[in-house]
């Protein structure tokens, strides 16, 4: 569902990698992975259209995802670097809101449930800042179990987790692949989804 | 869970923004501070006969009210692009230009209309009359989202840059000239006893124009400075 | 003959297409401004009204009038690298920008050395002239806009759309201090004879044109050294005689 053919990225005047093919069909698992600096978490961007790519082209269901832009956006979920939640708000409010702005409205049971399987109960209502790293991460990635995309793109899910995260995030992975998701993503930690062989992608 | 609409989708991004103003009340306060610091400090630079003080005060609450924008443009995307909610903006299933829309008038309610509010009060201090102080809050009404709405597009270019607030306002203020020109020589012209009707129109006239195009402007250049 | 454009849209080509195209601007340049500023001084008749001091213009209203047309061209190019994604055309952009603001400067300078004579003052708010002023600005915005951007890709990007923005503005600024203006019946700097005599005529389209060439020539120089910063990592430009001596 999700093609690659022929990119070529690059970082302000010199290049990252060229003739880049790959795809990425539903129940698919697919990580990324490269030496520090050989543009995995720029392939990502790329892929969420962030950067535009020198060459080459990406599409999802047969179509050029520049053309499709909202279209694509509404069937796929990054998780980058960056938590994307505000310090300010608690956890159920940040859920609600980053749902919220990727355009679905989501009542309080339901996010209370993702928030409690990510094991963030008795927690819910105060203020992150006050959360652990591996808690704002939880956070974070409670968004994956709302809403009913089929392509995740995740930059090192599970930086900051515990055994326990990371045990929970591959049931999470398993899940969404048998539902017929796809994953793609870059890891530091050994990330392993049972009865599913990961494709691996090398950048070099 | 359902989809929301794009009214729906405006209503939740200035809801999230007030709402982590309202936790965060400090920045709110600290542009009004400076509207108030220095529209006082011409009186003290240029003394205090109110005959002068009473033709100079419409410019100089313009005046302030462009400086105090600027100061306060910093704040419009900062917050959002260090913490990455920004780029997950810019991955909404549902325009872009929606959510810079709601982002920028929130902005507006917080610093804008703040000096909208207190302005009559600043201009009694310059012994303007009625009429005038009417004016100039209407001025200042129409205007000052034209400000918001103008600077977002050099916030959203100079995200992340060093140079801070000098480098937008070096950007914004020169495009921010014409709103600056008739929403003072509306005041002037009040006190001239002239009509106020081209003013109103043309800064009517701009505020809609700039509705129109700034959100979708400032959603390319936020692309433009997150790739 | 159809020349292959395309060809000359690269950088490296383009280079050296620069390089041999810069004498022929450079050098009639300096030949039309010693002719024409001979005819604006020394062969052109003082004004009925003005005298000597009007001799000014000759500098003043070639400088003006390319600083303006030089911001769009700017915009046009920056706008052609944003839409097409071609670097040599946000090369040139960047190129024209330190050039259009000299002009402008020079025009504001000049403006200030003709008011002087006329109205007593060094700067009088003239409409012309504060909008000039304005203009300035947003030569130096853009110029400090990519300046401050490390990354070159965003800096042509980010300058292009702040020039495109800048030039819609443009007229706007330019209506709005127009009406200012005449609405605090401010002064106004104008060539107010009758008519023009021939060798003024003469010596304004001869300056105009020098500095049209000179325009020409310096932005394809400056482009160039552009081209050298910006690909130094290729290997073309590490083979060339220059770099490597």
């Amino acid at each position: 569902m999700l093609e690659v053919s022929n990119l070529a990225c690059s970082r302000g005047d010199h290049s990252l990698f060229t003739g880049l093919n790959f795809s990425l069909g539903a129940g698919e698992l697919m990580q990324v992975q490269g030496e520090n600096g050989s543009g995995k978490t720029s392939l990502l961007r790329t892929l969420c259209g962030f950067m535009q790519p020198v060459a080459g082209e990406i599409r999802w269901r047969g179509e050029s995802v520049k053309e499709l832009a909202e279209a694509y956006f509404s069937e796929m979920i990054y998780l980058g670097h960056h938590n994307a939640i505000k310090d300010e708000l608690n956890a159920l409010e940040n859920l609600q809101i980053s749902t919220g702005l990727a355009g679905c409205e989501v009542d309080d049971k339901e996010s209370l449930a993702a928030l409690r399987r990510m094991g963030l109960r008795r927690r819910e209502h105060l203020p992150v800042k006050v959360l652990s790293q591996g808690q704002r991460r939880r956070v974070a990635l409670s968004r994956l179990l709302i809403g009913n995309v089929p392509l995740w793109i995740l930059d090192e899910p599970l930086t900051a987790l515990d055994v326990g995260a990371v045990d929970l995030m591959q049931e999470l992975i398993g899940e969404h692949l048998s539902k017929g998701g796809m994953v793609i993503f870059t890891t530091h930690q050994p990330l392993q989804v049972a009865g599913v062989t990961t494709k691996q992608l090398m950048l070099s | 869970m359902n989809k929301l609409s794009l009214l729906g989708l405006l209503v939740t991004i200035i809801r999230r923004d007030l709402l982590l103003a309202m936790r965060r009340r400090s920045d709110v306060l600290t542009t009004l501070i400076f509207f108030v610091m220095v529209v006082s400090l011409f009186p003290l630079g240029v003394g205090p006969e109110l005959d002068m003080l009473r033709k100079m005060a419409g410019g100089i609450v313009w005046v302030a009210a462009l400086l105090s924008s600027m100061l306060s443009l910093g704040r419009m995307f900062s917050a959002d692009y260090l913490d990455g909610t920004l780029e997950q903006m810019l991955l909404a299933p549902q325009s872009l230009s929606v959510l810079v829309l709601g982002k920028i008038l929130a902005h507006w309610m917080l610093s804008g209309l703040p000096l909208v509010l207190i302005a009559p009060v600043l201009g009694l201090q310059f012994d303007m009359s009625p009429d005038a102080l009417l004016v100039m809050v209407l001025m200042l009404l129409l205007g000052t989202p034209i400000l918001s709405m103008i600077g977002a597009i050099g916030a959203a270019l100079t995200l992340g840059l060093r140079g801070g607030g000098v480098l937008v306002s070096l950007l914004v203020l020169p495009l921010c000239i014409p709103v600056l020109i008739f929403g003072a020589g509306a005041i002037e012209a009040v006190n001239t006893g002239m009509t106020i009707v081209p003013h109103a129109s043309l800064l009517g006239a701009m505020l809609l124009v700039a509705l129109a195009f700034t959100p979708w402007v400032t959603a390319q250049a936020l692309r433009i400075s997150m790739e | 003959m159809s020349i292959n454009w395309f060809k000359y849209s690269a950088p490296s080509t383009f280079y050296h297409l620069a390089g041999k195209l810069i004498p022929w601007f450079a050098v009639p340049a300096a030949f039309l401004f010693v002719v024409g500023l001979y005819i604006g001084f020394f062969v052109a008749p003082p004004d009925a009204v003005q005298s000597e001091a009007y001799r000014i213009i000759f500098i003043h209203v070639p400088a003006s009038i390319l600083s303006m047309f030089i911001y769009l061209l700017m915009a046009g190019y920056a706008a052609l690298g944003l839409i097409f994604n071609t670097r040599l055309s946000s090369m040139m952009a960047t190129s024209l920008a330190p050039t259009g603001a000299l002009f402008a400067f020079i025009s504001l300078w000049t403006g200030a050395l003709w008011g002087k004579p006329m109205w007593g003052a060094w700067w009088v708010w003239d409409a012309r002239l504060t909008s000039e002023l304005i203009l300035l600005f947003l030569y130096l915005g853009f110029i400090a806009l990519q300046a401050s951007i490390d990354d070159p890709r965003r800096a042509d990007r980010a300058g292009a759309l702040l020039a495109i923005v800048g030039s819609v503005n443009v007229p706007i600024i330019y209506f709005s201090v127009k009406w200012w203006n005449t609405l605090h019946q401010g002064s106004t700097i104008k060539f107010t004879g009758t008519s023009m005599h021939i060798a003024m005529q003469q010596a304004m389209f001869i300056t105009l044109a020098a500095c049209w060439l000179y325009v020409i020539a310096v932005s394809l120089a400056r482009v160039r050294s552009i081209i050298l910063e910006r690909e130094r990592a290729t290997q073309w430009v590490s083979e060339l005689q220059e770099v490597r001596s």
